[in-house]
């Protein structure tokens, strides 16, 4: 795909969100109930302007506003069987396929791109919780693996934002072997001496953090995101007591020593480069909003060059 | 005296019945039960074949969880000489839901790992029910970190219905602890070989079971999920289990056809708690093969077929 197709520049994409849903104008802050203005709230990338509540931001939402100038590359993902084990509960899988797809206008719950953060080319992967909870399936676990490829190939850093309620089940014990698989791919990108910086949003859960999300070089946290392998409610139940106030959230984590960082979304972006910079070895980058790089001397459809400083 | 599954009850009456007459005959001399009681035996034979003929997958999850069933201490016990068990993961804790150590296999020096769920009710609160925490995973790296370097195999058990879900387990890191113990897996230049003994429950049970070969006793089971969870989630009824098992497919025999495992080992006649021997000896002769399928690959070889078999797997859904 070219990169031209992708280009959406911010502001405009905002007019269209805005057209898209005129009845949508405010919305209510889940956790302080404060209405916020549809545009206001876009514009803070989906963070409470009153409380700093951070609510979902779709893959493409959150790369239009991590890449220079709004712009990026998506990659390709080689697409898996569609109900590899023919599952059906009390609705058929491909029908709750469709909804999602229907509900959330994207293929699948991974996009993968390759663009530019401060005039440092990556490639970036992030989770989409509104389909299907974000599950981890074939398709993620492909995904995950054409991420890693492309990072190798481009010799990039690969950054992934995690978003999951954990395994797919309806694909069984393929969404489980996605944690074998997606470790393979994380062993690529490491073996190629290149960062892999993992950002883990709400909520991260189940194989999903037993695998690729607890294997980074960096592990940085949105705030207040929850974080665990087994659900607090399940933990509950087994354990027949009451669990400790912000158990399982991005700052218990960090207390306990899983990860590096918290961070709020509105300063990831600065952070996310200023680190990745300093593991190239690169000198800093230049501050602020930056418009999209250069067309012209990228192949295979990326924009500006692969190396990241000549 | 067997304890029988709820599926099992036709079975249970008709050998309660033998019992019955085989009891009044001791008493009694005149009665003359051989011929009847040897009629019911035949009949419960028959019917035992039946039963577990065609088992639907409910009724292997049953099979698997069996209190009998050979567990991973057996097959130590049994199967390996020398065995030195090794504890602890420098960290925190020794954790007893997980057993490892060095061991010979057929003379071979080996490092072999696997879940033990415990026998009794004080061992299986010592084993913690099989149900390992962070420790018992970073034991398990040790140990394979170690086998890798000194050129040792390594062999698997995998028997848990899944990773601790504890308070304690989360504070140290559950999910990093299983990811990194997936990667260890991954990593080793040493034959790395693993037979689901019972039940290979979720994450916790690919943490050891990322293998260059895999086995399966032909009544255990591996999924994603328990069938009363993917129930209770998807059905918002955990009384839908055995629909929920339908559709995991999580039988030796699903998992075969998806690629997934690479060997069903045979069970003895009414599952392997029935003849425990026989069990034993069938995952000695499935270790073996294994084993001799990866002599003479190289460490960069085993590490790329691990790779391999896990990058393509599921490619080609039932029709692998
Ligand atoms: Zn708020």
């Amino acid at each position: 795909m070219n990169w031209i197709s992708n280009y959406v520049r911010p502001r405009i994409n905002s007019i269209f969100s805005r057209r898209e849903m005129p009845e949508n104008l405010w919305q209510k802050c889940e956790d302080c109930g404060t209405m916020l203005f549809h545009r206001e709230l876009s514009e803070n990338l989906n963070v409470c302007t009153n409380c700093g509540h951070h609510m979902a931001i779709t893959p493409r939402d959150r790369f239009r506003a991590l890449f220079d100038g709004g712009t990026f590359a998506e990659v390709k993902v080689p697409e898996p069987l569609t109900d590899p084990l023919h599952f059906r509960d009390q609705k058929k899988y491909p029908e709750r396929m469709k909804t999602a797809q229907r509900t959330t206008g994207e293929k699948e719950a991974m996009l993968v791109a390759s663009g530019e953060i401060g005039r440092t080319p990556i490639v970036a992967a992030a989770q989409d919780f509104s389909f299907m909870g974000g599950s981890m399936g074939m398709y993620v676990g492909n995904a995950i693996i054409a991420a890693a490829e492309e990072a190798v190939k481009l010799k990039r850093p690969l950054v992934l934002f995690s978003a999951a309620g954990g395994a797919r089940m309806q694909e069984g014990i393929l969404s489980l072997m996605q944690m074998p698989r997606t470790t393979v791919a994380v062993e690529m990108v490491k073996e190629a001496g290149l960062p892999y910086v993992v950002v883990l949003t709400h909520p991260t859960t189940g194989g999903v953090t037993a695998s690729y999300a607890m294997l980074g070089d960096v592990h940085i946290a949105e705030p207040n995101a929850l974080i665990c392998f087994a659900g607090p409610r399940v933990i509950e139940q087994t354990i027949r007591e009451k669990l400790p106030e912000g158990f399982q959230r991005a700052e218990y984590l960090l207390d306990h020593g899983m990860l590096d960082r918290v961070t709020p979304r509105g300063k990831m972006r600065d952070e996310l480069i200023s680190i990745i910079r300093m593991l190239l070895g690169l000198p800093p980058a230049v501050r602020g909003d930056l418009p999209a790089p250069e067309a012209g001397e990228g192949d295979s459809g990326t924009p500006a060059g692969d190396a990241p400083e000549k | 005296m067997t304890q029988y599954l709820d599926f099992e009850k036709p079975l249970a009456e008709i050998e309660g019945k033998a019992e019955e007459l085989r009891a009044l005959a001791r008493t009694s001399e005149e009665m003359d039960v051989a011929d009847e009681a040897a009629a019911l035996d035949k009949k419960a034979a028959a019917l035992l074949v039946d039963l577990y003929k065609d088992l639907t997958p409910w009724r292997k999850c049953q099979v698997a969880r069996h209190p009998e069933r050979p567990h991973c201490k057996d097959y130590i016990e049994a199967l390996f000489s020398d065995y030195t068990p090794l504890a602890g993961d420098r960290n925190f804790a020794d954790d007893h839901a997980v057993m490892g150590g060095l061991a010979r296999f057929e003379d071979r020096p080996v490092m072999v790992i696997g879940h033990e769920k415990g026998s009794d009710t004080k061992s299986r609160i010592e084993r913690n029910f099989g149900m390992a925490r962070p420790e018992g995973y970073r034991k398990a790296i040790r140990l394979m970190d170690m086998a890798g370097r000194f050129g040792l195999p390594v062999i698997t058990l995998v028997d848990t219905p899944g990773a601790y879900p504890g308070k304690g387990a989360e504070e140290r890191g559950q999910s990093e602890a299983i990811a990194r113990s997936t990667e260890m897996c991954l990593k080793i230049g040493t034959p790395l070989v693993s037979v689901i003994i019972g039940e290979g429950g979720s994450g916790g049970a690919v943490a050891f079971a990322t293998a260059n070969r895999v086995a399966m006793l032909e009544h255990s089971v591996y999924s994603v999920i328990s069938p009363e969870g993917c129930a209770s989630i998807l059905w918002k009824d955990a009384e839908k289990m055995r629909e929920a098992a339908e559709a995991l497919r999580l039988t030796a025999q699903d998992l075969k056809k998806l690629g997934v495992i690479d060997k069903i080992i045979p069970e003895p006649k009414g599952g392997a708690h029935r003849d425990r021997p026989a069990a034993i000896d069938g995952v000695k002769a499935a270790i073996a093969d294994m084993l001799a399928e990866l002599d003479g690959k190289d460490a960069p070889a085993l590490v790329q077929d691990r790779r391999q078999k896990y990058l393509s797997m599921g490619a080609k859904g039932l029709a692998a």
